[in-house]
């Protein structure tokens, strides 16, 4: 019988620890088969963040680190400047990379760093239980935003995919979503170009992933879905923000 | 004998880190250190295999080692009082994940921004963990621009040995002093292979991880006995002092770093006014010199501890002295360097008290 469907090679058996509905199985699953279709996961080094997908390291089956909040794109400059051969990516959540961690974000593309970040947004803290994100949407109701989030008190959510583009060399900078099929295969895509970036030592690559958290939205996967829809792709919009050939 | 070059001491660490291996250099400018930051600008820059990266930050540069020292490569970084503060997140996951690293703490006054001279105010810090959770860093204290060179190599070499941070504690005045030194070739020393826990890509074997967290406290608890069982075996097999006229000494000074060789002039005037005092001077500071502390106070009963700080080793050295003999304290805080005059009138105040 022919094979159609399996396990990448650059996943380990260990099962997921993330809640139902939660998109990080997906975007896992997707980061380990275009490390399979590249054929580099003996030669991969992921860093994963502090936050719920902070047990990353037991999930993919390539070397990885855990990083300090925020830190991962330091952690990950050491590493690549280290092992310029090695594939080197960090997987970091919206408090970790956009909150704690935003100058060594920064400055890992402004330096041009060749290392692929994949950045999920999912607008709020999962892991501390529902916090008020840098990314939560203006009335977004979380638990240190009970009454919504007031942008004249607690800013407007940041766009990184966007503010980072300014940045000459960040080479590949992308927003993608994974609340429907068709964006799941834009959002493979995309993580694809961002590591033929890195392979062809561009520099920088980010993809943006917008995601959903039904259990600190308080909404079905389902409804988290559609939420997601609804409410963030309208202020996040999805594209392409920074490709290597606008660059050249 | 090698040839002997004049050189300042903050620069004189980064050739003897160089010499040592050391080709992955992370820091950030602050006074008094700078000058070995742009050292090894000038000479990573242009070395093939090698990185130096001015970080965004002290907390980016430490983050940047462990990345790079996680590959099993020697990196370092360095810094002064206010950045340490800001690295000891980082070097508490380092010391966690049992990385080796070296850093550098040339240290100026405080507390807070504090002013930009000489001080030992750090010895707290650096001795007793830094961050958060319980480790200790292995911690040298050089008093020359020499031994800055040579214990920055050792350090590379401890590091290696415990998988555990090591750390160079000078201070502004050793960095911006000029001296003669010497590079002398290192015996070389047996030490573990890294390849049984570096992260190289998991090429012909199963996929690796470096972490320091594990949810289960059974798991936590048995990497905290790991770690101190390290610093059993730096405790019975690295310590190092200097020990200068201790026998029949009427009292001992005990310092360490620069105010060390301060306090070996005060020795010498003391000499030739007929006080006869010795010096023990620590150059581990983690781990302590207590045995030979506590076994010079069985016989000498009068001790003196003098740092640049409101005291801090006298702590250690009370426990070593353990009530055996008196434990005094002279001390200058905020960057203000003791002369050997007023630690001789110090120790002579010692002897008319009683």
């Amino acid at each position: 019988m022919k094979k159609v469907f399996g396990r990448p090679e650059s996943l380990t058996e260990v099962p997921f620890t993330y809640c139902p509905g939660c998109h990080h199985g997906i975007a896992h699953r997707l980061v380990a088969e275009v490390l399979d279709e590249f054929g580099v996961r003996e030669r991969t080094i992921g860093v994963c963040p502090v936050g719920c997908s902070v047990f990353a390291y037991l999930f993919f089956n390539c070397d990885m680190i855990c990083a300090a909040h925020g830190r991962a794109p330091a952690t990950a400059t050491g590493i690549k400047r280290a092992r310029p051969d090695s594939v080197v990516f960090t997987y970091q959540g919206d408090g970790d990379l956009a909150s704690i961690g935003t100058a060594e974000i920064v400055h890992a593309a402004n330096r041009g760093e060749n290392i692929t970040v994949i950045f999920i947004n999912n607008a709020i803290y999962g892991m501390t239980g529902g916090q008020m994100a840098p990314t939560s949407l203006v009335g977004q109701v979380t638990q240190t935003s009970p009454y919504g989030r007031d942008p004249e008190t607690m800013g407007y959510p940041i766009k990184m995919a966007e503010m980072l583009s300014t940045l000459k060399r960040a080479v590949y900078i992308s927003r993608v979503a994974l609340n429907k099929p068709a964006n799941i295969i834009k959002a493979k895509k995309s993580i694809k170009k961002a590591f033929q970036v890195q392979l062809d030592k561009k520099g920088f690559s980010m993809v943006e992933i917008l995601s959903t958290c039904p259990t600190n939205w308080g909404l079905s996967p389902i409804e988290a879905s559609k939420w997601l829809e609804e409410n963030m792709i309208p202020y996040y919009p999805l594209g392409e923000f920074r490709t290597p050939e606008e660059v050249a | 004998m090698g040839e002997k070059i004049l050189m300042k001491g903050n620069e004189a660490i980064g050739e003897a880190a160089i010499r040592a291996g050391c080709r992955f250099y992370f820091g950030y400018p602050i006074t008094p250190q700078s000058e070995l930051t742009a050292y090894m600008a000038k000479k990573l820059l242009k070395m093939k295999d090698a990185a130096f990266i001015q970080a965004e930050s002290e907390i980016a540069a430490i983050n940047m080692v462990y990345g790079a020292a996680s590959t099993g490569a020697r990196a370092m970084t360095s810094s002064s009082s206010p950045g340490i503060s800001l690295k000891q997140e980082g070097i508490s996951y380092i010391a966690c994940s049992e990385i080796p690293c070296v850093v550098v703490n040339m240290q100026r006054g405080g507390p807070g921004l504090g002013d930009i001279q000489p001080s030992q105010g750090d010895y707290f810090q650096a001795t007793k963990g830094g961050g958060h959770g319980d480790y200790h860093l292995i911690v040298l204290a050089p008093s020359s621009v020499q031994e800055l060179v040579d214990l920055t190599m050792d350090a590379f070499d401890l590091a290696d040995k415990y998988t555990n941070p090591a750390m160079i504690l000078g201070d502004g005045l050793l960095g911006q002093m000029m001296e003669a030194v010497e590079f002398k070739e290192k015996p070389k020393v047996d030490l573990p292979d890294k390849s049984g826990w570096a992260l190289t890509g998991c090429k012909g074997r199963e996929h690796r991880y470096i972490v320091s967290f594990d949810l289960d406290p059974n798991v936590l608890e048995k990497w905290n006995i790991k770690i101190f069982e390290k610093y059993k075996e730096l405790k019975e097999k690295e310590v190092k002092y200097e020990a200068v006229n201790v026998e029949n000494a009427d009292l001992v000074i005990v310092a360490y770093g620069i105010v060390a060789r301060i306090a070996k002039t005060t020795v010498q005037n003391a000499k030739k006014e007929g006080i006869n005092i010795g010096l023990i001077r620590p150059i581990t500071l983690f781990p302590f010199p207590d045995k030979v502390i506590a076994e010079t106070a069985e016989k000498v009963k009068k001790f003196l501890t003098v740092e640049m700080s409101m005291g801090q080793m006298v702590e250690d050295v009370k426990l070593a002295v353990n009530g055996k003999a008196e434990v005094n304290f002279y001390g200058r805080a905020g960057g203000i360097i003791p002369s050997p005059e007023e630690i001789l009138k110090e120790v002579k105040k010692i002897f008319i008290r009683v």
